[in-house]
């Protein structure tokens, strides 16, 4: 797998650190249950997933990236505070 | 139809004598009936040892199995096919110690030869700190009564003689023996229990997908399927890899990632590799099977997949890491390498749990270790459904340890988080 890093270019799987499901933070105030889900609990999809990724090996930007789980197509990446404007 | 008589070694004689016409199929191919007191979703070792339990155990035999493709056609077929009891602990030592004594009467029991053999498993150490964590560990499967030798550098020799004993980068300091650890001939236990299952009675019903789960007031009330819709009072979701799909249909959202995990077969070789053997500075296992072929494994790709395929990073560290413990296996040719989708979850360890829906049951989260723990899992979850306790081994597999933070079993002592195991 290839990931194209919007600062970099097209490196290898490698050089990336996979960050988790890309998920939105709950407020510091929010209930147990929106943690947990935060936290633990997944929607996990055979399919489109959006991922944070950090192109550790390179430029060590956090991304956001848009991928297949089924074929590991990569469809979209962008940083994360572009991803998140 | 005739169903398959008993097998003996007087059946087998008598067979090769007759030209071996007499053999007939091992379980039936019934139609989904419109009810069942329970069904169990997924035909793999799991759902298959499930309903083999509960049709012993609890006498319910009016129960469906229903599997999408054909039985055992997922991870029990896919896995490194090894068989151990070395957890450290409590919730998962009880459950993997009572999971290996069902395994060691499991050919009498369900009259099939699945070729549980105990070879004897070494997971080597390679520094001061290494061997105090397998000391550590070592006791406390003595504790729960199972078997553990600590070997020092020349015990390892005396059976090992064949590892690189000269590598200065990893020097082996020696090795913790499990004695009745082993491997078994993984597809032959799918079969074993669904031929088990299907003669105390239960459909196993094939190329039957599950396509909804029907609920009403908070209770499960059946399955919609490719063959119909089925009701049952109790439904179990059994199917590892695809655990977040099917716990969707029922508006489940699970502690669940799914990862790929690889494993690798060479070509055929003379018997040289007579134990299993982990390396304790890499991600590498190996055993030989008894059709001779080396099967080793490494560590999940880290990052979700549903690619029954493996990626060239792993495998590149998976043979550098067989290299470097033991350079003799450099000239076998890899004969292929698959992978196998794992339902990780966020501490390692599995859920064996009612949802919060009524009646509907949970199996999932096996991670990289599901197919040690096929009978117990199978038996726990039996135990669960008839009797609606959990069995006292199983006990601390619950669903809400992460909401609560409370029975976190992290076996490897990393965090309890998705991504670290």
């Amino acid at each position: 797998m290839r990931i194209p890093c919007p600062l970099c270019g097209d490196r290898d799987r490698r050089e990336y650190y996979f960050g988790g499901a890309a998920l939105t933070r709950p407020a510091a105030d929010a209930d147990a249950q929106a943690w947990d889900d935060y936290i633990h609990n997944r929607d996990n999809p055979a399919g489109v997933s959006r991922e944070f990724w950090q192109h550790e090996g390179g430029c060590g930007a956090w991304l956001v990236v848009t991928r297949d789980t089924v074929s590991h197509a990569v469809i979209a990446v962008a940083r994360t505070k572009e991803a998140q404007a | 139809m005739t169903v398959s008589a008993p097998f003996s070694a007087l059946r087998i004689l008598k067979e090769g004598l007759t030209g071996n016409t007499g053999w007939t199929r091992h379980w039936r191919d019934p139609a989904p009936k419109a009810a069942y007191d329970a069904i169990v979703i997924g035909g793999g070792g799991h759902g298959l040892a499930t309903a083999y339990y509960l049709a012993k155990n609890h006498g319910l035999t009016n129960v469906a199995v229903l599997e999408k493709g054909h039985l055992g056609s997922g991870n029990i077929g896919r896995n490194t096919t090894i068989v151990r009891a070395n957890y450290f602990l409590p919730g998962n030592s009880e459950f993997y110690s009572h999971s290996l004594k069902l395994w060691e009467g499991m050919e009498a029991d369900l009259n099939y030869n699945v070729m549980h053999s105990q070879r004897g498993l070494i997971n080597l150490f390679h520094s001061d700190g290494q061997r105090d964590a397998f000391v550590r560990r070592g006791n406390a499967m003595i504790n729960q009564g199972d078997d553990a030798i600590l070997l020092d550098r020349d015990g390892v020799r005396a059976i090992l003689p064949y590892l690189d004993f000269d590598n200065t980068r990893f020097p082996i300091f020696g090795g913790l023996l499990h004695p009745r650890g082993g491997t078994a001939r993984h597809d032959a236990v799918a079969w074993g229990y669904a031929r088990g299952a299907d003669r105390r009675g239960v459909d196993l019903i094939q190329n039957c997908e599950v396509t909804g789960i029907d609920i009403a007031d908070g209770r499960v009330t059946g399955v919609q399927t490719t063959r119909g819709a089925i009701a049952a009072p109790k439904v179990a979701i059994v199917v590892a890899g695809r655990s977040s799909q099917v716990a969707a249909m029922a508006g489940l959202r699970l502690p669940i990632e799914s990862h790929v995990l690889q494993a690798f077969v060479t070509e055929g070789l003379k018997p040289v590799i007579n134990h299993v053997i982990s390396f304790g500075m890499g991600h590498f296992y190996i055993s030989q099977s008894d059709k001779g072929g080396l099967v080793f494994g490494g560590d999940i790709d880290f990052y979700p997949s549903y690619a029954s395929r493996g990626n060239l990073p792993m495998i590149e560290h998976v043979m550098e890491a067989g290299m470097t413990l033991m350079p003799m296996i450099g000239r076998a040719r890899v004969l292929r390498s698959w992978g196998g989708i794992m339902d990780m979850s966020p501490d390692g360890s599995p859920i064996i749990d009612k949802s919060p829906i009524d009646g509907l049951f949970l199996n999932c989260g096996w991670n990289y270790g599901g197919f040690k723990a096929v009978p117990a899992s199978g038996y726990c979850l039996a135990h669960l459904m008839a009797t609606g306790q959990p069995h006292p081994v199983a006990a601390g597999f619950r669903l809400d340890r992460f909401a609560t933070g409370r029975g976190i079993i992290d076996e490897e002592g990393t965090g309890s988080q998705h991504n670290l195991h």
